[in-house]
């Protein structure tokens, strides 16, 4: 089971300086990453998904340093990279990522073929006829037809969805072992958004990859996730296998997110939504990040944080509810539906 | 492309046409003092021949058609108080090659430096105490906010004492040629440094240049390749217009230091009304304005593939 783990991540802190404040966004994370899984990390915005995938390959922006905790690797500690040209043996060779917004994620004055054969030149160590054979490949591998004719072109000339699938050839020409989706469908169509996680599943099954998905969506989540983490300002509430969260959560927070899932919602009834707004990270969170927002919180998650509670050896949440001594809250009506299986969880 | 920029030129040329033609009408307005070298002198009889030889008193039209064959054949008519009866294509053939080689230089000079100057503010934004960024725009505001006659004046006076130079120019000695081109490209090594250090800085916040990181580029290369190379895009379009202000530009300089450019000749040419000089040098400065925006536009179209030729010419 422990070799299996590709990425190990200890007690992670990260911490902003914003106008001489510090902001705490990443409060002690802790996650193992096994290989060939593919593992979504939901949240909110602001729940720090995206600075602690950020982390992984040292591309926080300048305010922002880890503070504390490790993030293993190959038996490196990537929290101790400082370099550029440590990074440079992680970025993209081992670790590679897709972006959010493919309308701005590639450079409008290179053709496509040159941005992809960048990545080609620069991990394959391929040049000119043998790069653009690999490229040619790629491109035809994500599903971009003629590449021959689209090779030449610029980013404008290429749909939303069609950027996206380069930005996916970009990153497997880099040849990672561990792929990073932040938001790949965010920026899409919805009707291009099942492609493209498609694509994505294809490619992770070629090239032996594990994948990482950032999203608020638990949609794209249910369709992709072999494992889902749950991130509330700055911490992992819960984390466990796709049906562990989806049919048997625990933490109150996961509860509220998938009540407010718009397929549980009743038809006339308004939809749930969670009250309240995220903690502000200038000042230190006591006890549970997440009791103000919740109703049904106990008194010592106002004043104590909770520990993990195993639920399965898959499945751990950080709530007092999971206490022995806790009294038995009963979670919202629409999650018992889910338990019951009432809810197609694909619907 | 060809056919944007055959179109261009022709659209080019039409403006021209107007601009020449309004600035012939509107100088018929002129003072006829200007046509004749001692007009005081003159008897009204004179005066009338005068004016009937020189064809002033054509109906409008007439003249127009005239002064347009005459263009043609390369006749801007003649100087009839600069420089007596001397062809004006000569006058200006004389005094535009000196004006353009300072200019030339003092662009180059402009490019050569405040290209990395602007390059070396755009990285120092990302160092921890910005002082190159400080320094660089503390330069950059100074020459942008103190009146160019100022430091002008101030690098004649200082420049050459300490540097031991004649304050006058003399086209064989090449250390007059110095201050003056060192004058006339502090404007547009600060106008360089201040875009390119702005655009640089927008350039390296996008999405691209992230995901060029995530890739695994070095930053040297990802600032060389692409942030530079984005961020010069829009500079391009700046160059022919600033060849011709640092032509017009020049007058001040040229005074100063009593080069025999053209920079005074158009001065000159208006004090003394010399109503064909005008037109000539009018029709010259008209003419390099237009080439240069539409050099400008020609070779953003070149460099930006996002600016889709015919689509422009048929939208705008």
């Amino acid at each position: 089971m422990e070799n299996n783990v590709i990425l190990s991540v200890r007690d992670l802190d990260v911490k902003f300086s914003l106008r001489g404040r510090s902001l705490h966004t990443i409060r002690g994370v802790s996650l193992d990453v096994q290989r060939g899984e593919s593992l979504a990390i939901v949240g909110e915005s602001g729940s720090g998904k995206s600075v602690l995938t950020k982390t992984f390959m040292g591309l926080l922006d300048g305010n922002g340093s880890i503070t504390g905790g490790s993030i293993l690797y190959n038996g490196q500690d990537l929290a101790q990279y400082t370099t550029e040209k440590q990074w440079l043996t992680i970025r993209g060779r081992e670790i590679a990522m897709v972006m959010q917004d493919p309308m701005t994620s590639l450079n409008p004055l290179k053709t496509i073929g040159y941005q992809v054969g960048e990545a080609v030149t620069l991990h394959q160590g391929l040049t000119g006829e043998a790069a653009k054979k690999a490229v040619l490949e790629l491109l035809a591998d994500v599903g971009i037809s003629e590449p021959e004719r689209r090779y030449s072109q610029y980013p404008h000339e290429f749909s939303g969805g069609m950027r996206q699938r380069v930005v996916i050839a970009i990153a497997m020409a880099c040849r990672p072992k561990i792929l990073i989706c932040d938001e790949p469908t965010t920026a899409l169509d919805v009707t291009i958004q099942a492609q493209i996680l498609e694509l994505i599943r294809q490619m992770q099954k070629k090239y032996d990859l594990t994948t990482i998905y950032i999203t608020h969506d638990l949609g794209v989540v249910a369709n992709v996730a072999d494992r889902i983490a749950v991130m509330y300002a700055g911490d992992i509430v819960e984390i466990g296998t796709c049906e562990e969260i989806f049919y048997d959560p625990r933490h109150p927070y996961t509860w509220a997110l998938l009540s407010s899932l718009p397929q549980l919602g009743v038809k006339g009834e308004e939809l749930y939504s969670i009250q309240g707004t995220p903690p502000n990270f200038f000042y230190e969170i006591q006890g549970d990040a997440f009791a103000p927002r919740n109703p049904k919180a106990l008194k010592i998650d106002f004043v104590e944080r909770p520990p993990y509670f195993e639920v399965s050896p898959t499945h751990k949440a950080r709530t007092w509810l999971l206490d022995p001594r806790a009294p038995k809250v009963e979670p919202p009506e629409q999650i018992k539906l889910l338990r019951e299986g009432g809810v197609n969880r694909h619907g | 492309m060809t056919k944007y920029i055959g179109k261009r030129l022709l659209r080019s040329l039409l403006t021209l046409f107007i601009i020449i033609t309004i600035v012939f009408a509107l100088l018929r307005f002129m003072p006829i003092e200007g046509y004749f070298q001692n007009f005081e002198k003159m008897s009204e009889n004179q005066i009338k021949v005068g004016l009937q030889q020189l064809g002033v008193t054509d109906p409008l039209p007439v003249q127009v058609a005239n002064f347009w064959q005459g263009l043609v054949k390369g006749d801007l008519g003649v100087s009839h108080k600069y420089r007596v009866n001397t062809p004006v294509i000569d006058i200006i053939a004389q005094k535009v090659p000196l004006s353009l080689t300072i200019g030339m230089t003092s662009l180059c000079i402009a490019l050569l430096i405040g290209l990395p100057l602007g390059i070396f503010m755009a990285r120092s934004t990302r160092s921890r105490w910005k002082i190159g960024d400080k320094l660089g725009t503390i330069f950059v505001v100074v020459i942008q906010a103190v009146p160019s006659a100022v430091y002008h004046l101030m690098i004649q006076f200082y420049g050459t004492d300490a540097l031991g130079f004649s304050m006058f120019f003399k086209p064989d000695d090449p250390s007059t040629w110095i201050l003056p081109i060192l004058s006339l490209s502090l404007g547009n090594i600060a106008y360089y440094a201040m875009w390119l250090r702005r655009y640089m800085v927008d350039e390296s916040n996008k999405d691209y240049v992230k995901l060029a990181r995530a890739k695994g580029l070095p930053g040297a290369v990802i600032s060389r390749r692409h942030v530079f190379r984005n961020a010069f895009v829009p500079l391009v379009q700046f160059i022919p217009t600033s060849i011709i202000l640092t032509l017009m530009g020049s007058l001040y300089v040229e005074s100063l230091y009593s080069i025999p450019g053209m920079g005074g000749l158009l001065v000159n040419a208006i004090q003394l009304q010399d109503n064909t000089l005008v037109q000539g040098l009018v029709l010259i400065y008209a003419s390099i304005s237009i080439l240069g925006l539409l050099a400008g536009d020609i070779l953003m179209a070149i460099l930006d593939p996002r600016i889709s030729l015919s689509k422009k010419e048929g939208g705008r």
